[in-house]
């Protein structure tokens, strides 16, 4: 393997945890504030990866100029996340929330079958492409590597910009702060007259939004297609489950891991690459059971 | 009572091909559903959901191309015992890890480990033959070769002794200690340890045995079929599996066939229909059994008696 192909790597490898982070600490966020696992995370990504494809089509169709694409993701995964993640919340999860783990994990699942079948009742089974944001911000030079400014510059910066607006958001504003209060101590916080209900919609519908704009974000890099959804929940969980589940920071740090272990795997051994994200997650929950930031608790999970 | 009606059952089901002869196959497949959703079943009985069994049930049915592979047309019995060294040996590694998990990282983890072979079992086509899949020979049967339609027949029976046989086992299971300790990790595991048994331990003997009825439910799939694909083990078997078991109800062994039977069934007809939208109705139905009859089919007897005939009775733990 030559120092080129190792920079390619890494860059993909890069590129590739911009977007898995995105999914995955929308997936973090909602266990550790409602304590919920929702298995229809996945389905959010890729239906937002298709309104991204269909919205940004449309335009293009209609020759609008193509920078017009970008804030068509932005409002196809807010439209995604709000429509979809609200709805989901507002009549079911909410019903669900003082029932065993067993049965919430079941429902999450069986919203994930709905919507696994929905989308291809709606978009079909063909392969959707958009790559107008790709062109538009043209490729940039790099130690001798010519890569895409998309994926290098602007996929990392939109994962760095959401992970400071996370943590801004929860440590410095009144909104965060309720969130932070009711996940530390949901009694305790009610009867200083929080509204849990609300915290809890509020936070499903941020984090459905970050699965949904992954999603949208990562549709000028690959094609649209069924199935899509299944392989990012178990990938999102991976990460999260590496970081330690309910960890927002660890998050980063575990995407980058199995990002860049997955894409050096693409150059090294094709077979592996697959295997590469689970393998990275078994190793490291062979060696801390919680994960690497998970904090030691009485069996819950 | 239940004696009569179990012994009813029984007589029906063993004379089926004379009383139905067209839904011989059918209730094959209704057989070898139903041992792969009474591994998930035992391990609802400590509160533990896989999403991820279809991968044993994959590895019966890859087993059984493998051995028609080497050696031509193998023995059923051989392979039977062969698919449960197999099912069970893989069980028992993969459960060594996830056993230390309860619940979501539970649920997850077999997720993942099934969605990797299933990734693998399409990559590795010179091996697996991708996504075509390998096909499956017809065994023999100490030294009887089957012709077509002896074959089906064979295969029926032996699936369904198959499933009486494991649906008896997995009732003297639940009633051993060992079935009480494991319905003790649902409730309560630090009882558990109080009184020196392992809660891990538990949870793993439950996984091995889930593992290796999967892997015959896969052998007994395959064999039918004549062909073992990828997408045994694609998370939307695994997910029928959980569906079916939840549907059927978890207080009960027969709830198992009752739920494979009516899903079997509904889908047999309906699947032409729906084709389109299967997975939305089970879905929706789905939420709706866990909304409204968290008992299951088996339940509902028992739920309506109570609901008109204004007694109360006890509609649980009859397993």
């Amino acid at each position: 393997m030559t120092t080129t192909l190792a920079l390619i790597a890494l860059l993909d490898g890069i590129s590739y945890a911009s977007l898995l982070f995105l999914v995955a600490v929308g997936l973090t966020l909602i266990f550790g504030v409602l304590g919920v696992l929702n298995v229809a995370h996945g389905s959010l990504y890729a239906i937002g990866a298709y309104m991204a494809a269909t919205l940004g089509g449309w335009l293009t169709a209609q020759g609008y100029n193509p920078w017009l694409t970008f804030p068509a993701l932005m409002a196809a995964a807010i439209l995604t996340g709000v429509v979809v993640g609200g709805l989901m919340e507002r009549f079911l999860l909410r019903q669900i929330y003082e029932k065993d783990p067993t049965l919430q994990l079941l429902i999450t699942f069986a919203v994930f079958m709905v919507l696994e079948n929905v989308q291809r009742m709606v978009w079909g089974v063909q392969p959707y492409f958009m790559s107008e944001p790709l062109r538009a911000l043209g490729n940039i030079e790099l130690l001798g590597i010519r890569y895409t400014a998309y994926q290098i510059v602007f996929l990392p910066v939109m994962a760095i910009l959401t992970m400071v607006g996370l943590r801004y958001f929860l440590r410095h504003t009144l909104a965060g702060a309720k969130i932070v209060a009711v996940t530390e101590d949901r009694e305790a916080a009610t009867s200083i007259g929080i509204d849990a209900r609300k915290v809890y919609f509020v936070t499903f519908v941020i984090g459905a939004c970050l699965a949904a704009m992954g999603g949208a974000l990562a549709t000028p890099t690959t094609s649209v297609l069924p199935g899509m959804g299944a392989n990012m929940i178990v990938l999102s969980f991976a990460v999260a489950a590496t970081a330690g589940l309910g960890n927002i920071e660890g998050a980063l740090l575990a995407a980058l891991l199995i990002g860049v272990a997955r894409s050096f795997a693409v150059y090294i051994m094709p077979e592996t690459e697959v295997l590469m994200p689970y393998l990275i997650m078994v190793l490291i929950l062979l060696w801390r059971p919680m994960g690497l930031f998970g904090a030691v608790q009485a069996r819950k999970i | 009572m239940q004696r009569l009606i179990l012994a009813a059952l029984l007589i029906a089901l063993f004379t089926l091909p004379f009383t139905f002869a067209s839904s011989v196959t059918i209730a094959t497949l209704i057989f070898a559903k139903a041992l792969a959703v009474l591994g998930i079943f035992v391990l609802l009985q400590a509160g533990q959901v896989s999403f991820g069994h279809g991968m044993f049930f994959a590895a019966g049915a890859y087993a059984a191309a493998y051995f028609g592979v080497v050696w031509r047309a193998p023995d059923l019995l051989v392979l039977t015992v062969a698919v449960i060294a197999i099912s069970g040996v893989s069980g028992l590694i993969i459960g060594l890890f996830v056993s230390r998990y309860r619940l979501i990282f539970f649920s997850m983890l077999n997720l993942a480990f099934s969605m990797v072979l299933f990734a693998l079992l399409e990559k590795l086509f010179h091996y697996t033959g991708g996504t075509d899949g390998m096909r499956i020979r017809r065994p023999s049967l100490m030294g009887y070769t089957f012709s077509r339609s002896d074959f089906d027949m064979a295969m029926f029976y032996y699936a369904l002794i198959l499933m009486v046989l494991c649906t008896g086992l997995v009732w003297l299971y639940l009633r051993s200690p060992l079935g009480q300790a494991l319905k003790a990790v649902k409730v309560n595991e630090t009882r558990l340890e109080y009184i020196g048994l392992s809660a891990n331990h538990t949870l793993l003997v439950a996984y091995v045995f889930s593992a290796v009825l999967a892997g015959l439910g896969g052998l007994a799939f395959g064999l039918v079929q004549g062909l073992a694909t990828p997408d045994l083990t694609f998370w939307t078997r695994s997910g029928e599996f959980v569906f079916i078991a939840v549907l059927g109800g978890i207080g009960s062994v027969f709830g198992v066939f009752a739920g494979t039977a009516v899903y079997e069934i509904v889908r047999f007809y309906a699947a032409a229909l729906l084709d389109d939208s299967w997975q939305l109705i089970l879905g929706i139905t789905l939420i709706a059994v866990i909304l409204t009859v968290p008992s299951g089919l088996i339940g509902l007897p028992a739920r309506l008696r109570a609901a008109f005939g204004g007694a109360r009775t006890n509609g649980k733990d009859k397993a």
